[in-house]
């Protein structure tokens, strides 16, 4: 049991990690990515709004749209998968507006670090993409709390290596047309060809 | 009527949303392995787009600031769902092969970003235009990345073959890395240092000018 969350917790952060297997939430992890600071804030917030996401979009595929699963309310027949889409993205701008409100109100300090990133992350396709991952790949909630974090922490990693990254290579000199977002494209691609070498691991 | 056509042209080289804004790079390097699956990819962008940005422009002097960005999310959101119903029920394999990635045109940052700064200020018909413009930039990139990939990672385009592979008794060795994720990175760096290349003005400032060196 324990093991198997383990395994799929080392599979969300490494094997298939969401910046540098599956180039979710490029935008930001492109944009946000100059100073290692911002990027770690950036990253801490991601982790949390993706281990309570998930989660609570599974809940709601399992109980109100997947097929038959209204049968507890009486509607067996009806099938409202087709609603997905709208419905995720609902629950994620909710979920972050809240967790908004309760940092500004409980954690100031933090709220103050993440400023303006919190609200973007309604957008991060990132968020979006684990929850359709999570309906694609049939998860029950506990695997889908772990894989939520798992996604999270993988992409926290990954903008924080870049972050990293790019705050030495502004030293360098690079050819003017690749200077800034050429360079930057080409040091993730090689990041992500190191990523690579976790697709053999078996889990 | 000029002035229509600089909307829909610029964002193709002089402000391309890829290269230039950073937008819309999430999908943009998952499905360019094979010009197919783009072609539906960049043709299902270019349609929310366009017409996202003349419902939202439609709209615009009735929706309270405050829940603009749900009110934009809603609309996307619904005409997303109907493209990926319709590529279900008509291209149901290239739906399969482009899997999560039509669900993810909600959160393409085009989309989003031309409602926000296009059509929120701007009538529908121009609106429309742009979100075509646009939807065009993201394609002409897109397709650069994915004739490059399937050119020299299968040597064929559309599936057809055009440089004789090894294996079929050709003379060409396929480039396996091309096929892979990474390299979509590579080929898109190349691209925009081609365009900087012609384009000098949307080359980036030096952050720190290197000393010479001393003897």
């Amino acid at each position: 049991m324990i093991e198997d969350y383990l395994s799929l917790f080392v599979k969300a952060v490494f094997v298939e990690n969401m910046a540098l297997a599956f180039f979710l939430g490029m935008c930001t992890f492109l944009a946000i990515s100059k100073k290692v600071k911002t990027a770690i804030g950036l990253g801490v917030a991601v982790i949390a709004v993706l281990t309570i996401t998930v989660p609570v979009n599974n809940l709601i595929y399992t109980y109100l749209l997947a097929d038959g699963a209204l049968a507890w309310a009486g509607m067996p027949d009806v099938n409202l998968s087709f609603l997905g889409l709208i419905s995720y993205i609902g629950v994620i701008a909710a979920i972050v507006q809240i967790m908004e409100m309760l940092l500004d109100k409980y954690m100031p300090a933090l709220y103050n670090a993440l400023g303006v990133f919190l609200p973007l992350i309604t957008v991060n396709c990132a968020i979006m993409g684990a929850a359709l991952f999570m309906v694609e790949r049939d998860y029950n909630f506990g695997e889908s709390v772990v894989y939520g974090m798992g996604a999270g922490v993988g992409w926290a990693l990954a903008i924080a290596t870049l972050a990293g990254i790019r705050e030495k290579l502004k030293y360098s000199d690079v050819p003017a047309g690749l200077r800034g977002l050429g360079i930057t494209f080409v040091t993730v691609g090689l990041m992500s060809l190191g990523f690579m070498s976790f697709s053999g691991i078996q889990l | 009527m000029s002035k229509t056509r600089e909307i829909l042209l610029s964002p193709i080289f002089t402000n391309n949303p890829i290269a230039l804004q950073i937008l819309g790079v999430c999908s943009a390097l998952a499905v360019t392995s094979s010009l197919n699956v783009t072609i539906v990819m960049c043709i299902a962008l270019t349609v929310v787009t366009a017409f996202s940005n003349f419902f939202i422009a439609l709209i615009r002097n009735q929706v309270p600031s405050s829940i603009r960005i749900i009110v934009q999310m809603i609309i996307i959101a619904s005409l997303v769902i109907v493209v990926d119903q319709v590529l279900k029920a008509y291209a149901y394999e290239v739906s399969k092969q482009l899997s999560v990635f039509v669900g993810l045109i909600i959160t393409n940052c085009i989309v989003m970003g031309r409602a926000e700064a296009f059509a929120m200020q701007n009538p529908p018909i121009p609106s429309f235009f742009d979100g075509i413009g646009n939807g065009l930039g993201y394609s002409v990139v897109l397709l650069f990345v994915a004739t490059v990939r399937e050119l020299t990672g299968s040597g064929s385009l559309f599936g057809f073959e055009i440089l004789p592979l090894v294996t079929n008794g050709g003379w060409y060795y396929s480039n396996g890395l091309m096929l892979l994720p990474p390299s979509a990175f590579f080929v898109i760096g190349g691209f925009i240092w081609l365009l900087r290349n012609s384009k000098i003005d949307q080359v980036e400032p030096v952050e720190y000018k290197l000393a010479s060196h001393t003897k």
